[in-house]
């Protein structure tokens, strides 16, 4: 091997450039578009520079209640993040032995990962019907719907998460040492204890990383909604439905404003992540520094 | 621990020795292995089984059902199926709509599969072999992987302003004197939807062959490299092999997604491009769940085939 920069390197350097600028332009190019004038259209040159668009959602002026879809998603991204990241974690730690079923969560797992989402969403949406039947059939005719976003969204969009976060899990614990633990058994910590003051610190950036996954892979879920919501819609659906409708640049406002809620998320994430890690380095370990 | 060493512990070491009666008293509480891992693991089972498994079941069922035009009659019929393949046999040679669909949808899916694992296993190539330093690593997967938490609408009409009628590439062009006339195909084509599934799933392809990248080792490649190996022969004969679970995950995330997408498919396409995934919205939107389900049925047989077909090339178990 050459030491020193090859040229396969340099090649590869734009290449990836290139990659990174294909990625991220784009979105950029809407978030400019959605600071159009009041006379702008869709498409580029600016036609002045304005937070028209952008107050205009928020008079809520538009077709639809802009600002309830708001809530719902918001709403249901943290109750989807909560139980992702309770589940991921407890489930993480029942693999870490053998037992039974074993390989059914498994592969159930991973079939819900790769299930077409349509027929998840159609599956959860039949679901609902038939025992919404039940329902009028044998206990009130006067009875609505059991669809609902916390009940069949909210099914919906945990098994998109949860997948991602078994599989986070399976990375955390390949990694972990887990003569910790023993050393905590052995100073006659509980098993509890030893979950609490020692597994879960260690792990804890990555559990924070399973919930930036939970709360993003909802707050931007579409095709499981789109079938299973019920009665009511998530943000994405209302931005989905207004690509066929909408000519004017609101579409980018309201695309700038879901962007700006997922990179502040994502933000927050990080920023705990690296504080946490940073603390583990400088705390973590002081094996070989004791006094004896 | 026999009683006598314990009267020596506690005279000796008073506080180790209470540290040893937590652990017992905990231990006669404590419940059996088998019983920890099903309250841990079972909520997550629960959650597959009401919302992934038992739907799925209804999805097969409701596909062998009877409708009209305003319900669901459960009574078994083949009309969903019969509905769903009409004529095929009558326009032989010719293929049916079904048939068309389906041919088109894996078109589509060849097409993005080997743009994705190009520019995927060239990105993760990099990252893995090129990037030397973990936080130059970390930092530039991260700026992979944030577009993906971001919302994938959003990803998709962000080519408008790009594509569209008078958008920068067709000003562009035209202001370089290159043509006359603002391309049309550019947006609501099958190239845009091409573009777009690229754009929003060639992540799935760069984590696992990167994954599998960072575990190949380094002094392989020098032991390749120091046997008289040129840099292609080393490509093709050890870090293609060794990285082949991490192509094989990643092409069946791409094909299952686009499989079976209709979102990406519907708004780049402008709702006019006809695709597996879209039957069922279709069919779906005139509220016909048999022919929905039975559509459902037939991608799912589809996809399943093409995953045993790649799954036996890797066990996919192994490589996590």
């Amino acid at each position: 091997m050459k030491e020193g920069r090859s040229r396969g390197f340099y090649i590869l350097a734009v290449f990836f450039a290139a990659y990174v600028l294909f990625l991220y332009g784009p979105m950029i190019a809407i978030y400019i578009l959605s600071f159009q004038g009041p006379q702008g259209g869709l498409t580029f040159p600016m036609n002045g520079v304005s937070t028209y668009w952008l107050s205009k959602l928020f008079q809520g002026t538009g077709i639809i209640d802009l600002g309830a879809s708001f809530r719902r998603s918001l709403l249901l991204g943290i109750v989807v993040m909560a139980i992702t990241v309770v589940l991921s974690v407890a489930a993480g730690m029942a693999f870490r032995r053998r037992f039974r079923a074993q390989s059914i969560l498994f592969y159930s797992a991973i079939a819900s990962l790769i299930v077409p989402s349509i027929i998840t969403s159609l599956g959860i949406s039949l679901e609902f019907r038939i025992i919404d039947d039940l329902i009028k059939a044998h206990l009130s005719d006067r009875f609505e719907t059991s669809m609902g976003l916390l009940t069949s969204g909210l099914g919906a969009h945990l098994t998109w998460t949860l997948p991602f976060g078994l599989l986070i899990m399976f990375a955390i614990f390949n990694r972990f040492d887990p003569r910790l633990e023993e050393a905590a058994r052995d100073l006659g910590a509980t098993p509890w204890q030893t979950f609490r003051y020692v597994v879960l610190p260690i792990i804890l950036p990555s559990v924070i990383g399973i919930g930036l996954f939970g709360f993003t892979l909802s707050w931007d879920e579409l095709a499981r909604s789109s079938q299973a919501i019920g009665p009511v819609n998530t943000l994405p659906l209302d931005l989905q439905g207004l690509t066929t409708t909408v000519t004017k640049p609101d579409i980018y406002a309201l695309g700038t404003i879901i962007s700006a809620v997922s990179f502040v998320v994502i933000a927050l994430a990080l920023g705990t992540i690296h504080i946490l890690t940073k603390r583990q380095a400088s705390k973590g370990s002081d094996a070989g520094k004791g006094l004896v | 621990m026999t009683s006598a060493s314990d009267d020596i512990l506690h005279q000796t070491a008073p506080g180790l020795a209470r540290g040893s009666d937590t652990a017992r008293r905990g231990k006669t509480a404590r419940l059996s292995p088998s019983f920890i891992s099903w309250l841990q693991a079972g909520p997550m089972m629960l959650v597959f089984l009401a919302f992934f498994l038992i739907p799925l079941g209804f999805v097969v069922v409701v596909s062998f059902w009877d409708y009209n035009e305003y319900q669901l009659l459960p009574a078994f019929s083949g009309r969903g199926y019969t509905d769903t393949f009409e004529g095929c046999i009558a326009q032989l040679p010719d293929l049916c709509t079904i048939g068309k669909t389906y041919v088109k949808t894996l078109k589509l899916c060849f097409l993005v599969w080997a743009i994705t694992l190009f520019i995927g296993f060239w990105v993760a190539y990099f990252l893995a072999f090129h990037v030397k330093s973990r936080t130059w690593q970390m930092g530039l997967s991260l700026l992979c992987t944030i577009p993906f938490w971001t919302s994938n609408v959003i990803r998709m009409i962000a080519w408008i302003p790009l594509l569209g009628r008078n958008g920068l590439v067709n000003s562009g062009l035209i202001g370089a004197g290159l043509i006359n006339q603002p391309i049309e195909w550019l947006l609501y084509s099958e190239f845009s939807v091409v573009l777009a599934l690229v754009h929003l799933f060639t992540f799935f392809m760069v984590v696992p062959i990167f994954n599998s990248m960072v575990r190949i080792d380094k002094s392989l490649i020098e032991a390749a490299y120091d046997a008289g190996a040129s840099g292609l022969q080393t490509l093709v004969n050890v870090i293609i092999p060794l990285a082949k679970p991490g192509i094989v995950i990643g092409s069946i995330f791409v094909i299952t997604i686009v499989m079976g997408d209709f979102i990406t498919i519907g708004v780049m396409g402008g709702q006019q491009i006809a695709a597996a995934g879209k039957i069922i919205e279709t069919r779906l939107n005139a509220l016909q769940f048999p022919a929905a389900a039975a559509n459902a049925v037939i991608l799912l047989a589809i996809t399943f085939m093409i995953i045993t077909m790649m799954s036996r090339i890797v066990d996919i178990r192994k490589e996590l």
